[in-house]
């Protein structure tokens, strides 16, 4: 009989500390999203250093850094219309830093979004930018909008606006903690000769393909819902 | 053979589990049908093969979300125990 103990799956505790009276731990959630977040920004000085000297006829590195920058613009610009081109720069951090860590199962780390808090926080932002637009943009249609179709409807109203961001981050968070899932029980329970070569086409799957739909679905419906808010044109 | 209480709640909540994951037939039926749309919409026109691929990963993931949620209840049951 294996418990969860034996296979690495489970969020461990690595550090505990107390706040007020409460127990607290660093876990390997914080570890990998610490190691995440230092290379990006690592990546980002040497992409800033390289732009600062940006040539003419652009190098390899350059190429590589314009292409994806003008794809993500692109697609933010496609989907949120001319309004969103001050929302870019956010959406781009999120794809980036979902992507890497969506992709860290890979390289051995738990990916942070494997973890339910990473997952509501980033959907949390994505609550606050729809209301903000919605009050600020729409106003008394914002309002109204609670009242749809009849005043009745009030309270179904108001729990399908908080039912956005949990299911977006529940999309996210248990599509990455069922790859994290069942790598571990194949590492946990196949014998020696299975766990050489063939788990890499499940990585292949469960951390790359779907890291990357997941992470292109999370953006696209932060988009949609963000821009349905948008005053029209 | 002795069955203890907290035995009957891990044994309650395996077969709970099993029960939750008949929520991956529905996304399993949509996801099957968006391919096949999809599929037909390639061959009727397969220039568009880009944005229908999009388009229908898209739905794809959304669709999930369902069996996504059985599969959190199932996981909740399995390792968590909230009712031991």
């Amino acid at each position: 009989m294996y418990s969860s103990e034996d296979l690495g799956y489970m969020i461990k505790g690595l550090i505990s500390y107390e706040v007020g009276g409460q127990t607290l731990w660093i876990t390997t959630t914080h570890v990998s999203q610490l190691i995440i977040t230092i290379v990006l920004i690592i990546v980002a000085f040497a992409v800033r250093n390289r732009m600062k000297k940006a040539e003419e006829v652009p190098g390899t590195f350059q190429c590589l850094c314009e292409a994806v920058v003008e794809m993500l613009d692109n697609m933010v610009i496609t989907n949120m219309g001319a309004r969103g081109r001050k929302y870019c720069n956010y959406i781009i951090t999120l794809f980036i830093f979902i992507l890497v860590s969506n992709i860290g199962g890979v390289f051995g780390l738990r990916s942070p979004t494997a973890d339910y808090g990473v997952t509501l926080m980033l959907a949390l932002v994505t609550f606050v930018l729809i209301h903000y637009n919605g009050i600020r943009h729409q106003k008394l249609e914002y309002w109204k909008g609670y009242l749809d179709p009849f005043p009745v409807f009030l309270p179904v109203n108001i729990i399908s606006e908080f039912a956005t961001p949990v299911s977006l981050s529940l999309r996210l968070f248990a599509n990455m903690v069922s790859g994290t899932l069942i790598m571990a029980l194949w590492y946990g329970l196949m014998p020696l000769l299975f766990k050489l070569g063939l788990p890499a086409a499940l990585h292949v799957y469960f951390d790359l393909f779907s890291g990357a739909i997941q992470t292109y679905v999370f953006c696209m419906l932060t988009m949609i819902f963000v821009s349905q808010r948008f005053p029209e044109e | 053979m002795n069955i203890s209480g907290q035995d009957l709640i891990y044994a309650c909540s395996a077969i709970g589990a099993g029960i939750a994951l008949i929520a991956g037939v529905g996304p399993g039926i949509g996801q099957g049908y968006a391919a096949g749309k999809g599929a037909e919409a390639v061959g009727r026109n397969p220039g568009a093969k880009g944005d229908v691929m999009t388009t229908m990963l898209l739905g794809q993931a959304v669709a999930e979300t369902t069996g996504l949620y059985g599969l959190v209840v199932a996981i909740i049951l399995m390792f968590v125990h909230p009712f031991g």
